[in-house]
């Protein structure tokens, strides 16, 4: 496939947000160090990012002055279930933000269940495609939920490092760095089952015509369609990589160790520097994903002429 | 999800043995879709070296077997309204549907919001997104020409279908079993496109006669 930015930017900033406010409630209802500046904070800082979010999503849309209509499908689509939680969680965010201190235990459990659903939603529309063998594994839900939770993590160690909310910073950083662990142990099941992965499509299943050698001598078109810019990433194996090396160190690797050396001196820096340096790894992360899905119709389109 | 079973489905049979690659079928295609009153099929810098454009059907050419003993084979591929598509459950404004009455798979150009999800979910590449009108576009066995009733009952029949000078596409009802295609279809070993993934394609493939190479 070929990652679009907008997808990319969408499932990373809001993973982060969930992970963050997922952070929050389970501080608030396992009644452990949280200063109310630190919960403030947090929850306007992942309602910001919802909305950064959100915005990515619609400049995916061709058609954005449509995008109400999306939620009509839920019965059916997981895309259209994405699109009623989102902005279910992203208001009930707000709502605990403004009014939370009434009833702490139950914004905290309702945004608790709320950030799990919307990680499943978004998993599942990649997971449901049984045909991109890549994504069709419930590796891809782990994995969804287990990234955005880590780098929810991490990024509330470096708003409490911010913020100078020690005792938070404290209890947070281990929980982060095993997040994070996780994580990476569980992205790393997914490369190793994709790495193995037969095509269960061939060109002769694709178009019906057997023989031991079948190839492509036209597409039926020379400058490229839909179906050779959508599907396609255009980068040489090399890039791909680099990319998997990339991410492997600034989403897992580097943070990790930032957390530890955090944990070992004490030192505020570590901590903001593993969410900055985990950025363009969660980025990368995505890009990955995508990019490594070989869509079926891409056996149709191998060869221009 | 099962497939919910027709009374009717219309459908295409594409005879590989008889097309010759002339891609008539491309241009009528074009010509009747882009005319039509659901809008233009845009095309992108056109006379440019790079030209791309929105197309419901495209033809390719596919060589079996090694030289000396070879065979091309022209290889037409438009939506193949799947009994069971995947293209439709996904749609989240239900733009993308499935008719009862006939089996045919359609856009509604007015509901989709163009995310493209559809497309992701087919494994033919069956769709294109209009790049000027940014709604998801594809085949729709000319559903505004098969039910015209002010058109000579000769004529009420897919574009491709009329334009093709070898016969090699054929159009009809494959749940009638005495229609045309389904004859075809039992007589010649009519076969379905990627059936590792269930998708029931109403369109069938008729192979090369012979049972040589890329038969």
């Amino acid at each position: 496939m070929n990652p679009a930015w907008s997808v990319i930017v969408f499932t990373t900033v809001a993973g982060a947000a969930q992970g963050l406010v997922v952070v929050v409630a389970l501080l608030t209802l396992f009644a452990l160090r949280l200063s109310q500046r630190f919960a403030d904070s947090a929850l306007w800082l992942a309602f910001a990012m919802l909305l950064v979010a959100l915005a990515a999503s619609f400049l995916h849309l061709g058609r954005p002055e449509r995008a109400w209509r999306a939620a009509a499908m839920w019965r059916t689509s997981w895309l259209s279930r994405e699109v009623i939680v989102l902005p279910a969680f992203a208001g009930w965010v707000v709502l605990w933000a403004l009014w939370g201190r009434a009833a702490p235990l139950v914004f905290a459990a309702g945004a608790l269940l709320l950030a799990l659903l919307l990680w499943w939603c978004t998993a599942m529309i990649y997971a449901c495609l049984r045909f991109i063998q890549e994504w069709a594994h419930p590796l891809t839900i782990v994995n969804y939920t287990l990234i955005g939770l880590a780098s929810g993590a991490v990024l509330a160690t470096a708003l409490a490092a911010a913020l100078g909310e020690a005792a938070v910073q404290h209890a947070v950083a281990p929980w982060a760095l095993i997040a994070t662990a996780l994580a990476a142990a569980a992205r790393w099941l997914a490369l190793r089952r994709n790495a193995a992965l037969k095509p269960k499509s061939t060109l002769q299943s694709a178009t019906g015509i057997r023989g031991q050698r079948v190839v492509q001598m036209a597409m039926g078109m020379t400058g490229g369609s839909f179906n050779t810019r959508e599907f396609f990433h255009h980068r040489t194996l090399a890039a791909l990589r680099w990319v998997k090396l990339g991410f492997v160190l600034l989403a897992f690797a580097l943070p990790s160790a930032l957390l530890l050396a955090g944990l070992g001196s004490g030192s505020r820096w570590a901590f903001l520097l593993a969410a900055l340096v985990q950025a363009p790894g969660l980025l990368a992360e995505r890009w990955f994903f995508f990019a490594q899905a070989r869509h079926p119709q891409n056996l149709y389109y191998q060869v221009v002429g | 999800m099962t497939a919910e079973t027709l009374a009717k489905q219309l459908a295409l049979v594409i005879d590989l043995d008889v097309c010759v690659g002339c891609q008539a079928c491309v241009t009528s295609c074009k010509q009747w879709n882009t005319s039509g009153a659901a809008g233009p099929l845009s095309d992108q810098n056109a006379y440019g070296a790079q030209a791309s454009g929105t197309f419901f059907n495209r033809v390719q050419t596919y060589e079996a077997g090694t030289f000396p003993d070879t065979q091309t084979v022209h290889f037409p591929k438009s939506c193949l309204h799947c009994e069971d598509p995947p293209c439709v459950p996904v749609c989240p404004t239900g733009a993308s549907y499935k008719r009862k009455e006939d089996g045919i798979v359609l856009v509604d150009y007015d509901k989709c919001i163009g995310c493209k999800y559809c497309a992701w979910a087919c494994p033919y590449g069956a769709r294109e997104i209009d790049e000027e009108r940014q709604v998801m576009t594809k085949c729709t066995l000319c559903v505004d020409r098969i039910y015209d009733e002010l058109l000579p009952p000769a004529d009420r029949q897919p574009a491709c279908v009329k334009a093709c000078p070898t016969g090699a596409r054929l159009f009809g009802d494959v749940k009638d079993p005495d229609s045309d295609v389904s004859k075809a279809i039992r007589e010649r070993g009519g076969y379905a496109l990627m059936p590792e993934w269930e998708t029931q394609p109403a369109n069938r493939y008729l192979p090369k006669r012979g049972g040589g190479v890329g038969s």
